[in-house]
């Protein structure tokens, strides 16, 4: 029992209530955000090197006995996903320097980040269901702020939206949690898996886990349930739909992953069946939307979705190689799609516009830009020794053992359309007959490559050094296959 | 009581969903309210609403409420009062920046805004 565990999570928020206090002050906002992002960093990276040593770490809040109290749980998935959400939005918030208008830094643009991390940290690291509701809340609350924040006509039409689908997901919810503590009757995580086990999963259950993945579903946009985010994640600036589709719709596979993989495991064919069609459909889906569009960001939107699908589809295989290489893609994708959204803000911060049709021939003028667009979009799609090839290879592996041909081919195949889609853009944009460009300040370009070469550099690194991260995975994938070590880590203290 | 609570909590859930199909924006932060009541009260009776005891242990006290319910019930409204807050003040710039209250006239993406 260590209070390691709650640092990454105090400590954005702490730096966030700091931040309320300089309103003004821009260049002290910056700072004092960079240096709160880096101490909990620093913390994320003390507790992974524990989790890595000691195994699975628990903390119950007040001291007192697991099931009664609030527990913190980190276990190998849930520190290296808070371990990654910090370092993008490190990265997010340098790119933010230049890349937002003062206006909206002097309105509380980086408390709100700050809050938001400490909800996504807090969703990744609960033990507890309920407080795993309270965390969603408390990362949706400062994101409703987010994606209003500057006020233009079109952020007002599609936050509302935003809002209005979240609080009713929010209140299935409760309703959700409500159903399971009268079946029964705890909300700590460790003890329902237990009770569960006990009563040997009734037909309610199985209904319950339907609904859980009904709610975590629009959060985490599975198939029928992902029609608001391609227009609400459009609205608000580039820095923060970086954010919104790194983080955000994680959270909901983490939450769709742990419920999966800790309660309703005794019913594999209905649960988990579902999960399979539902991401095998989502695949489709996105990679429709993502042909579909002549725009930068829907064709990056749309490619958010895919991944979705691919990650669940890994999980719902239940072995070894499909959680594995679930847990790769899940880090690779934050990482790759972080760079690719911070590069695809510099290509639209040049041009001035997001409309493929309207700009190329960038590669004269632009080179640099262009090759680590190039890099970042192959390693998207998984091209070997780019990060992404190892996941997708262990996912496939893992679905021939478990017999879903059909699965991995269109796991397969969409690959081939994740390129075809991000190479469009690249032809558009970079070949062809160079157009006229709005006069661009070159300085702030300069700024804003720094972040985004630094996240494809960490991307090839991630890719190249797959061997040595293999441990990590290994472990994250034991705990979601053997729910018993994570029962005994919170229950037995 | 349960048998009461359920019929409400239908009713609470069936106005809701009534309400936020509705295009005005008003009517769907009433709708809103009501889902989140509903809720609610959902988690007080899926705690059981037996017991008439305070949960405080005293001697020769067998017959205690359930705490837990209560507990999550008042997170859960200081939540959804802060989220209707947030949704008031929210609609009424909508409202001011678009001219209308019709959810049917703000339709639209990127294309033709």
């Amino acid at each position: 029992m260590i209070n390691l565990l709650v640092f990454p999570i105090i400590l954005p928020f702490f730096f966030a209530i700091v931040l309320l206090f300089f309103r003004e002050n821009v260049r002290m906002q910056r700072i004092v955000t960079v240096i709160g992002l880096a101490l909990s960093f620093i913390s994320a990276l003390m507790l992974l090197s524990k989790v890595k040593s000691d195994g699975v770490q628990a903390l119950t809040l007040g001291s007192w006995p697991a099931p009664f109290g609030i527990t913190m749980v980190s276990d190998m998935i849930s520190i290296l996903l808070v371990t990654t959400s910090i370092l993008i939005t490190f990265f997010v918030v340098i790119y933010s320097f230049s890349a937002i208008d003062t206006e909206r830094e002097k309105f509380y643009y980086y408390p709100s980040i700050l809050f938001m991390l400490t909800g996504v940290n807090g969703a990744f690291t609960t033990g507890d269901i309920f407080n795993m509701f309270v965390f969603f809340e408390v990362l949706l609350i400062a994101s409703y702020v987010l994606i209003v924040l500057g006020g233009e006509k079109k952020q007002l039409r599609e936050s509302i939206k935003y809002v209005l689908v979240n609080v009713i997901s929010s209140a299935l919810f409760v309703v959700a949690i409500a159903l399971l503590y009268s079946v029964v009757g705890t909300v700590n995580m460790a003890d329902i898996a237990v009770k569960i086990t006990e009563i040997g999963q009734p037909g309610i259950v199985t209904v319950i886990a339907v609904l859980f993945l009904l709610v975590f579903g629009i959060k985490g946009a599975l198939f029928p349930l992902y029609f608001w985010l391609p227009g609400s994640y459009a609205a608000p600036p580039m820095p923060v739909l970086a954010l919104f589709g790194t983080l955000l719709t994680k959270v909901g596979i983490y939450a769709i992953t742990r419920t999966y993989t800790l309660f309703f495991i005794h019913d594999l064919a209905t649960t988990h069946e579902l999960l399979l069609v539902l991401s095998l459909i989502t695949i489709v889906a996105g990679c429709i939307g993502a042909l579909a569009y002549f725009d930068l960001k829907q064709i990056m939107i749309y490619n958010i979705i895919i991944t979705v699908g691919v990650i669940l589809f890994g999980v719902a295989q239940m072995n070894k190689a499909g959680m594995e290489g679930a847990m790769f893609y899940l880090i690779h994708d934050m990482l790759i799609k972080g760079a690719l959204f911070l590069l695809i803000g510099i290509i639209i911060t040049i041009t001035g516009t997001s409309s493929l049709r309207k700009m190329g021939g960038l590669m004269k003028t632009y080179p640099s830009l262009g090759w680590m667009y190039l890099i970042a979009a192959l390693g998207l799609a998984g091209i070997p020794p780019l990060s992404g090839f190892v996941a997708k290879l262990l996912i496939v592996k893992g679905a021939f053992e478990s017999g879903n041909v059909w699965g991995s081919i269109i796991i397969l195949a969409s690959s081939l359309i994740v390129l075809l889609s991000v190479m469009r853009i690249f032809i558009y944009a970079f070949w062809g007959k160079p157009v006229e460009l709005p006069v661009a300040k070159s300085d702030s370009y300069q700024k804003m490559m720094i972040p985004a070469v630094l996240l494809v550099v960490l991307s090839i690194a991630y890719g190249i050094g797959s061997e040595w991260l293999v441990p990590y995975m290994t472990d994250a994938a034991d705990v979601l296959l053997n729910p018993s070590i994570y029962i005994d880590a919170v229950l037995k203290e | 009581m349960e048998f009461v609570m359920s019929i409400v909590i239908g009713i609470l859930f069936m106005a809701a969903v009534y309400l936020i199909l509705s295009r005005s924006l008003l009517r769907i932060i009433l709708g809103t309210g009501l889902l989140s009541h509903g809720a609610h009260l959902l988690i007080l009776t899926m705690g059981g609403l037996g017991g008439s005891a305070p949960p405080v242990l005293v001697d020769g006290v067998t017959d205690l409420v359930d705490p837990l319910p209560q507990a999550l019930i008042l997170t859960a409204i200081v939540i959804s009062f802060g989220v209707t807050a947030f949704m008031l003040v929210l609609f009424y710039r909508t409202y001011e920046e678009h001219k209308t209250d019709n959810m049917n006239l703000m339709k639209g993406n990127d294309e033709h805004d």
